[in-house]
């Protein structure tokens, strides 16, 4: 299967601070690729990273066989891409439908697109007009889903979904993921929970000080359990 | 499951009155103490006039400021061009100016404040390419660079135009007070009045039924997921900028008007209290900025008339009072 996204010697400096050391990974187009690893590995850094938000310092990061390290955000959101990041970012003083309307970038809301988008996330057909800013947190990530994935994107980029969430709702999220998955999207998720993880990926990547430290099937790395407490420090019992 | 299906209503959003019932809760507490109340009225209305005015020079700040995160210390040069601009109009058909019809007067002065707008506008686009676009996000530069920008402003005013104040003459039918009982009411401050609130009112319009004031308002709270989303961000705020300048110069014909006299530092007199009005209303927040502007006049006229020697320092008094009350402005919009 061919990589819809590559990074190759991918190197961040935030300040003074030298982040990402040395990236080199692949997603292939069409799967769900998980990114794994400690807190402060690096992952929201390399998701960043690839939307321009923090420009890369070196390397070559490419998107369909195009690059765009040199591209700005805008520029590579326009390619397709779809970014969730870990704070939401919903716009509070916003009403839902102004945050989707807003992500609708080219053109009016596609009614059947919402359908789709309500079957998962009925609380947002039901808070329609009301502010992002009064949602509970489980509302505002649906929101902050919904927003990605509006329109049809080729790459997803999402940090950390799961994080803090009610159970139904992580549910509702996982099912979320795979049906935009069927539809043809490629995902790259940093995700913290790893029975989640589990669910949702069809490769993985771990992450440490900056560098990709192992690559493989998602399967493999769940069916073992001293690899996952070597690369992640902790079972999987405690993931759950 | 609640949260998923929404089951349950949303809470009730706290509707946050206090800072908009705060000019009439100010003007109630100053009747008993100014006495009269025909001059109360006065005071009240001329506090509302030049509330307007300031209003329309600081509006486009505020959202510079909220949505990019610059410091433009040059704006008041906005406001001195657009005036010396309008003079360019206004003297030379002063004939139209001080014919007794009303008409005629404003077939004169909005051709004025169309021009005014527009080279502010324009010089406003060449401000943001040259002097703010290499220094974005480092306010020190920006500070420095629009500072400089508003001397080298001043003195080319004082190059073109000579160092004397130019005189201009309110228009004949907006000179003299419609009188009711004991109360005169200027009527250049109604047409001020009435300036403010229609720019007010296209101001909101524009941020909450398009698609363009989304973008404005969601990329003061966040301007990096607006790009995120695929939208250049630079581009909208070189929009921001160009209208917040042509807002300044339309406001610097009103105060000119009303203090019927033009000068080159004009511009640099009214930057601070433009930017204390920006700050008491809350960066980026455009109904803060409103009753910012309101505030700040009211405390200039009520504190004028009841303690002249207060009045230097009364807009500072209220700045400190307002940011111990609330350190991010009357209505917070971004985070800083």
């Amino acid at each position: 299967m061919t990589d819809l996204l590559t990074l190759a010697g991918v190197h961040t400096h935030i300040g003074r601070y030298h982040i990402l050391q040395g990236v080199d990974l692949g997603v292939a187009a069409g799967q769900t690729t998980m990114l794994l690893g400690r807190n402060g590995a690096g992952k929201t850094t390399t998701l960043r990273t690839i939307m321009g938000l923090w420009p890369a310092s070196a390397g070559e990061i490419t998107l369909g066989g195009q690059r765009i390290d040199d591209s700005a955000t805008p520029d590579i959101a326009r390619l397709g891409v779809g970014y969730v990041p870990e704070s939401m970012a919903v716009f509070s003083d916003l009403t839902v439908k102004e945050n989707l309307v807003l992500a609708a970038r080219d053109g009016p809301l596609d009614d059947s697109r919402l359908d789709w988008i309500f079957g998962f996330f009925p609380a947002l057909k039901r808070f329609w007009l009301s502010r992002a800013g009064s949602l509970s947190g489980g509302q505002k990530q649906m929101l902050s889903i919904a927003r990605a994935i509006i329109e049809p994107r080729q790459l997803l980029l999402i940090d950390e979904p799961t994080k803090g969430l009610a159970p139904a709702i992580v549910v509702a999220l996982i099912e979320c993921f795979a049906e935009v998955k069927r539809r043809g999207a490629t995902i790259l998720l940093v995700e913290q929970n790893f029975r989640a993880a589990q669910e949702l990926g069809d490769s993985v990547l771990v992450m440490d000080n900056g560098k990709i430290v192992h690559r493989g099937e998602m399967a493999a790395l769940a069916a073992d359990t001293a690899l996952q407490e070597r690369l992640l420090g902790l079972s999987l019992e405690a993931h759950q | 499951m609640s949260e998923l299906a929404a089951t349950a209503a949303l809470p009730k959003p706290k509707r946050d009155l206090l800072p908009v019932l705060l000019p009439a809760i100010l003007a109630l507490m100053m009747l008993p103490l100014i006495g009269s109340p025909s001059s109360w009225v006065t005071l009240t209305v001329a506090s509302f006039a030049m509330g307007m005015m300031i209003f329309i020079m600081a509006s486009g700040l505020t959202l510079v400021f909220g949505l990019m995160d610059v410091l433009n210390f040059g704006h008041g040069a906005f406001i001195a061009v657009g005036a010396y601009v309008a003079t360019l109009v206004l003297l030379p058909l002063a004939s139209w100016v001080q014919a007794d019809s009303l008409l005629t007067n404003l077939a004169v002065l909005a051709p004025a404040a169309v021009l005014a707008m527009a080279v502010s506008g324009a010089l406003g686009l060449v401000v943001e390419r040259v002097l703010i676009l290499p220094v974005y996000g480092q306010h020190l530069k920006q500070i420095l660079m629009t500072t400089g920008g508003l001397i080298v402003a001043e003195q080319a005013l004082y190059a073109l135009w000579g160092p004397q104040i130019i005189p201009l003459p309110l228009p004949t039918s907006l000179r003299g007070s419609f009188i009711i009982g004991d109360v005169a009411i200027a009527k250049y401050r109604l047409l001020a009045m009435l300036v403010g609130l229609v720019v007010f009112a296209a101001i909101q319009l524009v941020l909450n039924r398009t698609k363009i004031g989304l973008l404005i308002r969601a990329g003061v709270e966040n301007r990096e997921m607006v790009e995120a989303l695929g939208y250049r961000i630079r581009r909208l705020f070189l929009g921001v900028f160009m209208v917040g300048s042509g807002l300044a110069g339309l406001g610097g014909v009103m105060w000119a008007l009303y203090r019927e006299q033009v000068h080159a530092s004009m511009g640099n007199d009214l930057t601070v209290l433009v930017f204390i009005v920006v700050i008491i209303g809350g960066l980026g927040s455009i109904g803060g900025c409103f009753i910012g502007a309101l505030l700040v006049a009211m405390v200039a006229n009520y504190g004028g008339f009841l303690v002249p020697k207060l009045a230097l320092v009364s807009n500072i008094l209220l700045m400190v009072a307002i940011l111990m009350w609330r350190p991010r402005g009357l209505y917070a919009v971004t985070s800083r």
